[in-house]
C-alpha cells in the first residue's frame, strides 16, 4: 500500500508545525538560560555561583535523557500543560523540554566566543549588565547564535521522527509506519529526500544570515 | 603614612575636584592580591602614586610587574584589596554602583587590542558610550563627527573595524574613549600592537588629546621609547611595587634601580659598542679616553670646542648617543683627548668643573 501525496503533505505540515512551534518555545527558554550560564560564571559580569552551579547540572541531566524516553517519561506533565498526551500538539511539550537545554548549551558556547576585551571595554564605559548583554554580548556573537539556532532546528527535525510514538505524526512517522513497517521503499526514499531538502534548506538559510551579520 | 592618610580623609570630601590639589588620580597604599589555585599572588604591593592634572604619566615595567592591574584600579575593573584610589577627589571604593558608572564616564580607556565591536561601524563604535548614556541622536551625530575629524577618520565613518589598519583601529578606540568628554584617559599598552611608525603617530595623537582637550593621561607600557616620546612623569614597576618615580628627565638622568637602568639603556645607549672598544684598545696609552654624560644646556659641543681652543689639545668624539627628553638634550659622549700630558690633565680638570658627569675610561 502506497501513501498518497495528500498524506505526505499532511506529514510535512505536521513536521513544520512541530518544529516551528517547538523552536519558538525552546528558544524562549534556552536563550535566557544560555545567557545566564555565561554571565553567572566565575569572573563574568553577574558572577553568581549559586545560580550557575544549580543550572549547569539540571541542563546536563535533561540533555542526557534520550528523547524517546523523555517523550514517555513526561506524559503526565504534558497532559498538565496541553490537556492531552496524544497528538501533534502533545509532541511539542517534550520537544521543547528536549531542545530548550540544547539551545541553552549552544547559546552558551556562542556567547563564550566573544573577545573578553569587548566586555572589559563595555565595563570601562560604565555599561550596566543588561546593556552589556544586549548591546555587546548578543550583537557581537549574533552570527554564531544564528548558526546555533540552525543546529537546534535540524536537531528538532530529527527528534520529530520519534513523535509518532505519541501520535504526533510528521514526515519521520510516515517513514516508519508506511516505509519501514509496511516495506514501502518508495515512501522511505521520498521521506528521506524531503528531510534532506528540508535540512539542507535550513542550514543554507542559517549560513546566509550568519555570514551577513558577521560582515565577512 | 598614618598622617598622610588622615590628611587625605580630611581633604577628599570637601576638596573641590577642580583644585585637584590631591592630584587627578591618587593611589594610596594600594594593594591587590589574587587567589589562584590555592596560591596567593600579590599583583600590587603598597603602591602610592599621584598623577597630577594635565600629566601624561607613564608606568613602565615588564609583563607581570602589575602595571596592568594598577591601571585597572582607576576605573575599578580591578578592585584593590587594600588602600584606596582617589579619582578627581572621589574615593572610588566608597561610591555606589550607580555613582561609579557616572564616574566611569569621566574616564576613557584605550586598549592594546583596541576592543572595538566588529559588527558595528566606526561611527557606531564611537557613538556607543553616548548611546549607553541615552544621549539624543542629534547630539551623538555632532559629537561623533567632531571626534572622527579630530582623529582623522571622517571618511571611515561607515567602515567596519576589519576594514581598518591597526593604527586606524586605535584612532577609533581613542575617539570612542573621548566620546563622553572625560578628564582622564587610561591607555593600556595602546601602541604595543603597532609598528614603530604607527606608534609614533598614535603617540602624537595622544599628545594632542592631552593638550587640546586638557585630558590627563595615565599610560602603561613596556616600551621606554613611549615614555621618552610623550610622558612628563614616569613610575617604574617591578614585582607589583613602584620602585622608582619622578619626572622623566630625572629618572632617565639618574636611574636608581637596576630595572630602571635597563629601561633607560633601551633608549639611551651608554654601553660602548665593540667597534669603539677596538678603537680604544689601539689608542691605549697615547691619549686620554673619557666618557661625558650630560643633560640639558651643557651639551657637549660648545664645551668640547672650548677645551680644544683653551688647552691646545685635540678632541675627538669616538662615540655618542644623544636624545631629547621633554625638549632637553640628554646623552653620552665618549671622547678622546690627545696632546701633551699637562694640557690633557688641565682639559680634564676643566671638563670636570662643567655641569656634566665625566669619567675616565680604562679599556
Amino acid at each position: 500500500m502506497e501513501v498518497s501525496s495528500e498524506q505526505v503533505f499532511q506529514a510535512l505540515y505536521e513536521t513544520v508545525y512541530m518544529v516551528s512551534v517547538s523552536l519558538v518555545f525552546a528558544t524562549v527558554i534556552g536563550l535566557p538560560l544560555g545567557i545566564l550560564l555565561v554571565v553567572t560564571r566565575k569572573g563574568h559580569i553577574l558572577e553568581n555561583s549559586a545560580i550557575f552551579s544549580a543550572l549547569n547540572p539540571v541542563i546536563n541531566v535533561l540533555r542526557s535523557v534520550p528523547f524517546i524516553i523523555l517523550l514517555v517519561a513526561i506524559i503526565p506533565f504534558t497532559r498538565l500543560v496541553v490537556g492531552t498526551s496524544i497528538g501533534t500538539t502533545a509532541a511539542i511539550v517534550p520537544l521543547v523540554i528536549y531542545t530548550g537545554p540544547y539551545i541553552a548549551r549552544l547559546v552558551e558556547n556562542s556567547l563564550l566566543e566573544i573577545n573578553p576585551g569587548i566586555i572589559e571595554a563595555a565595563e570601562a564605559m560604565g555599561a550596566t549588565p543588561l546593556q552589556i548583554i544586549f548591546r555587546f554580548l548578543i550583537p557581537e556573537t549574533l552570527g554564531s547564535l544564528i548558526l546555533s539556532i540552525t543546529t537546534a532546528t535540524i536537531g528538532l527535525i530529527g527528534a520529530t521522527a520519534m513523535a509518532g510514538a505519541v501520535g504526533g505524526g510528521g514526515i519521520g512517522d510516515l517513514a516508519i509506519t508506511y516505509g519501514y513497517q509496511r516495506f514501502s521503499t518508495i515512501t522511505i526514499v521520498a521521506t528521506v529526500i524531503i528531510l534532506v531538502v528540508l535540512v539542507q534548506g535550513i542550514q543554507s538559510l542559517g549560513n546566509v544570515f550568519a555570514r551577513k551579520i558577521r560582515r565577512n | 603614612m598614618g598622617i598622610g592618610a588622615a590628611v587625605w580623609k580630611e581633604q577628599s570630601p570637601a576638596g573641590s575636584p577642580s583644585e585637584a590639589k590631591e592630584g587627578m588620580i591618587a593611589f594610596q597604599q594600594v594593594s591587590k592580591t589574587f587567589e589562584s589555585g590555592g596560591k596567593t599572588v600579590e599583583a600590587l604591593k603598597d603602591v602610592t602614586l599621584t598623577v597630577e592634572k594635565g600629566d601624561i604619566f607613564g608606568v613602565i615595567g615588564f609583563s607581570g610587574a602589575g602595571k596592568s592591574t594598577l591601571l585597572r584600579t582607576v576605573n575599578l575593573l580591578e578592585r584593590p584589596t587594600a588602600g584606596s584610589v582617589i579619582v578627581d577627589g572621589k574615593d572610588l571604593s566608597k561610591l555606589s554602583v550607580k555613582e561609579l558608572r557616572s564616574v566611569k564616564k569621566n574616564i576613557g580607556m584605550i586598549f592594546q587590542q583596541f576592543n572595538l565591536l566588529e559588527t558595528k561601524t566606526v561611527f557606531d563604535n564611537v557613538a556607543m558610550p553616548l548611546v549607553l548614556g541615552d544621549t539624543p541622536k542629534k547630539q551623538i551625530r555632532e559629537r561623533v563627527d567632531e571626534l572622527l575629524s579630530f582623529v582623522g577618520l571622517t571618511d571611515k565613518a561607515g567602515s567596519y573595524p576589519n576594514q581598518l589598519s591597526g593604527g586606524q583601529k586605535q584612532r577609533v578606540g581613542i575617539a570612542r574613549a573621548l566620546a563622553t568628554n572625560p578628564s582622564i584617559l587610561l591607555s593600556d599598552e595602546a601602541t604595543s600592537a603597532l609598528d614603530p611608525q604607527t606608534t609614533e603617530s598614535i603617540l602624537q595623537l595622544l599628545q594632542r588629546v592631552n593638550k587640546e582637550y586638557n585630558i590627563t593621561i595615565l599610560m602603561i607600557t613596556h616600551e621606554m621609547n613611549v615614555i621618552k616620546e610623550i610622558c612628563n612623569r614616569v613610575a617604574v614597576m617591578e614585582h607589583g611595587a613602584v620602585v622608582e618615580q619622578g619626572s622623566v628627565l630625572d629618572v632617565f638622568a639618574n636611574p636608581q634601580t637596576e630595572v630602571a637602568r635597563n629601561f633607560v639603556k633601551s633608549v639611551v645607549r651608554d654601553d660602548i659598542p665593540p667597534s669603539v672598544h677596538k678603537l680604544l684598545a689601539a689608542k691605549r696609552g697615547k691619549s686620554k679616553i673619557i666618557k661625558i654624560h650630560f643633560i640639558g644646556e651643557s651639551t657637549g659641543q660648545p664645551m668640547l670646542s672650548q677645551v680644544a681652543k683653551r688647552f691646545n689639545s685635540d678632541v675627538n668624539v669616538l662615540f655618542g648617543s644623544i636624545t631629547e627628553l621633554a625638549g632637553v638634550p640628554f646623552g653620552n659622549l665618549i671622547v678622546e683627548l690627545a696632546g701633551n700630558e699637562a694640557d690633557i690633565a688641565r682639559a680634564y680638570h676643566y671638563i670636570q668643573q662643567q655641569n656634566v658627569t665625566v669619567k675616565e675610561i680604562v679599556s
